[in-house]
């Protein structure tokens, strides 16, 4: 009893001390975030002299306010997001979908795939992880869709330049386009062209026990470390990104690109998806410049159509899932995919 | 002398686990084997889900994180003393 109290006291130091500097952190992050736009127009106006509503001028004021702001957004946006994560685990996930029927599983395998902490590496166990265990295709796909579909960068990066209802709406069609392709597959009865080998896995009964929580501390401590890894992944896209956008914001003329990038051009949704295909993994560059576009006139369910298609539809996810897919299957799954995707942009097009 | 197996289908974080597994054994002067284990029929044996994951012994101790330095020197040292 004695032994127990007494490992209970350091813990709880150690995470008061955690939160006291994550409440420290908070705040200056608060304070940063809130001089940038000042500073920025200080520094492009008075230090640099140029004038206001030049061209330059518009350019460069951008890019010194949005570089900062969305570095700063996010670092902040994806610890917080990982610290959430660590609530949860593949194999938590696995045990809730157990049992659950198509439909609410659907949505349920969706809702889970944003906030399992899960990397496209592991996509093959996770699938024989989970149609062994009896977790019907069509949910597997749900699950597997939602992660990539709806993309934690992307997310964060919208929010920063378009809005928080810009952001929303990209978050739940994401999920509704899990929710659907998972049950497009379920309803097809596709599972003889899952590879054979699958199926004759024998899936072992250990599996690692969550003997205790992580503490507080621990869990800022992957978030920590997963976001450093993160940003330092994107920093250089943002700031590319950013500046080929304020380009843009400075010297493209308004409306611009209304008739190509428009509601008026049908093609521009599918051309929008094409196009983002080859670009994967680069939401963090694609962004800023799309938002540059949107200015001059480009739509916004072509906007979100070519987000999705760029974080969803990629290449190297689908050669991953190639080691447990038929062809037949992949096919069909890339194909429910795109047309959901594409579908997705037409309505929004329709609907704002 | 330890077995300790590295599951995972050959992608970055499992490069860096296995790295760090060498590194460890080497500062603690052990003699232990390390083994990659990419086929997935051995790696769903162990039940995971998320890779890479890190076998002592036959006994899973992580999945799905490149566990730090210490974490494994904890790990290596409970094995040894059960051996």
């Amino acid at each position: 009893m004695t032994d127990i109290i007494s490992s209970q006291v350091p813990i709880r130091n150690r995470d008061l001390k955690t939160f006291v500097i994550f409440v420290l952190v908070a705040t200056a992050w608060m304070i940063t975030y809130n001089v940038i736009e000042p500073l920025a127009n200080w520094l492009t106006y008075t230090l640099l002299g140029l004038e206001q509503g030049s061209h330059l001028g518009a350019s460069l004021a951008f890019f010194f306010y949005d570089v900062p702001k969305i570095i700063l957004l996010l670092g902040g946006m994806i610890f917080l997001i990982t610290t959430l994560r660590s609530f949860f685990s593949a194999e938590q996930t696995r045990a809730w979908l157990g049992g659950k029927r198509e439909g609410v599983g659907n949505v349920l395998a969706a809702g889970l795939g944003i906030i399992t902490p899960f990397c496209s590496c592991s996509a093959v166990p996770l699938f024989i992880g989970f149609v062994e265990s009896g977790i019907p295709l069509g949910v597997t796909f749900s699950f597997l869709t939602a992660t990539p579909v709806v993309n934690e960068i992307a997310l964060v990066m919208l929010f920063g330049l378009f809005g928080w209802k810009i952001a929303g709406l990209y978050l739940v069609s994401g999920l509704t386009i899990a929710i659907i392709a998972g049950v497009v597959i379920g309803r097809l009865k596709l599972e003889r062209f899952v590879e054979d080998f699958v199926w004759q896995i024998k899936v072992g009964k250990g599996g690692l026990l969550q003997t205790e929580k992580p503490t507080w501390s621990e869990r800022f401590n992957i978030a920590w470390e997963s976001t450093r890894e993160i940003v330092g992944k994107v920093w250089l896209y943002v700031i590319v990104g950013i500046a080929v956008g304020a380009g843009i914001h400075g010297f493209v003329p308004e409306s611009a690109l209304a008739g190509i990038l428009g509601k008026s051009a049908w093609w521009s949704v599918p051309a929008g998806v094409l196009l983002g295909v080859p670009l994967y993994s680069n939401a963090a560059g694609m962004i800023p410049i799309v938002h540059a576009l949107m200015e001059k006139g480009a739509s916004l369910g072509t906007v979100l159509a070519f987000m999705m298609s760029v974080v969803g539809l990629s290449l190297p996810e689908m050669i991953i899932l190639r080691r447990v897919l038929k062809p037949q299957l992949l096919a069909i799954f890339a194909a429910t995919l795109t047309i959901a995707i594409i579908l997705t942009g037409y309505l929004f097009n329709l609907v704002i | 002398m330890l077995t300790i197996k590295v599951l995972g289908s050959g992608c970055a974080s499992c490069k860096r686990l296995e790295q760090i597994a060498h590194k460890v054994i080497d500062n603690m002067a052990m003699e232990a084997e390390v083994v990659k284990v990419t086929d997935y029929a051995d790696i769903m044996a162990y039940n995971v889900l998320s890779t890479p994951g890190l076998v002592i012994n036959e006994k899973l101790v992580s999945t799905g994180r490149i566990p730090s330095e210490a974490e494994v020197t904890t790990w290596l040292t409970d094995a040894l003393e059960t051996v």
